[in-house]
């Protein structure tokens, strides 16, 4: 998630660094690093090029930062960017295959989750597990753009809703139709694992609880 | 205001992020105090935006911040010139 840094500390780092301390642009975008890299990687679905259009994306905000208008917040500027440079490599590295997801999506207006009543019998160590993590991503990375993106910048890098409907130039109304679309889609598509491979420590739990 | 399944799940993501109205929270919660799967499928959804959120789930690679600040210090170096 990204710090919540002060727009007020970063204006003035960005007046400094513009009127002739370059070097305190390593300060600036420290809080975000992590924004910009996982933003380009849920696109480019690739670490190595990721890292890249990371560096790509940090160097162009450096270069340019003095077109950086102080009416949008620094982070969502920078995300404008990244999502430029993912795109960018997109198009090199052209990813085949039909989202299987997108099935899901184009049925608007009829929606069903998928159910999971025993939910309470997986408890906090089945959210440790790796496997989950990495069907999360996979899963991410099958949701059709426009939902992924809104997806990306809400609850994986914690902007709010009005950043990242400037961010993406859409208003906050579609933001959170789009978020909630991506979050059914996932929800019904990681069930099935989060259900699987927990062995029968659940009836003790629910001895507890019924 | 009575709500049945299918009403309740358009509002998860809105109660998730706590922006229903009070009349439709409280319709939502009293829903769900009732069905079981209405209020695991909320809880499922919670649990993977809580996943989303570990800093585990998306790691940065190795050495990933140390690359990228000498690469911009070769570039502030540069723009020196």
């Amino acid at each position: 998630m990204v710090a919540n840094t002060a727009p007020q500390h970063e204006a003035v780092l960005i007046r400094r660094i513009l009127a002739g301390e370059p070097e305190l642009f390593h300060e600036l975008i420290r809080p975000y690093e992590r924004l910009v890299y996982v933003t380009i990687l849920t696109m480019v679905r690739n670490e190595a090029e990721a890292e890249d259009g990371a560096q790509e994306t940090m160097i162009s905000a450096f270069r340019h930062l003095n077109t950086f208008r102080g009416d949008a917040r620094f982070s969502t500027w920078l995300v404008t960017i990244a999502m430029n440079e993912g795109r960018k490599r997109l198009r090199k590295v052209k990813v085949a295959a039909e989202d299987p997801l997108e099935v899901l999506a184009e049925k608007e207006g009829d929606f069903t989750p998928a159910v999971l009543t025993d939910w309470r019998e997986i408890p906090l160590e089945a959210l440790e597990r790796k496997e989950l993590r990495q069907k999360l991503r996979e899963a991410v990375e099958l949701l059709p753009e426009k939902y992924r993106e809104v997806f990306v910048l809400r609850d994986i890098e914690g902007l709010n809703q009005e950043e990242t409907a400037a961010a993406l130039g859409m208003n906050v109304t579609l933001v959170k139709v789009r978020l909630h679309r991506a979050r059914m889609m996932l929800q019904k598509y990681l069930v099935p694992y989060l259900k699987s491979e927990v062995p029968g420590r659940g009836g003790f739990f629910r001895r507890w609880f019924e | 205001m009575k709500l049945d399944c299918k009403h309740v799940w358009e509002h998860i993501s809105g109660y998730l992020d706590q922006q229903l109205d009070p009349a439709l929270l409280n319709a939502v919660q009293r829903h769900l105090e009732t069905c079981e799967v209405c209020s695991a499928i909320l809880d499922s959804t919670r649990n993977i935006l809580v996943l989303t959120a570990d800093d585990r789930t998306y790691e940065l690679p190795v050495g990933y911040s140390e690359r990228l600040h000498a690469k911009l210090e070769s570039v502030i170096a540069q723009s020196r010139d």
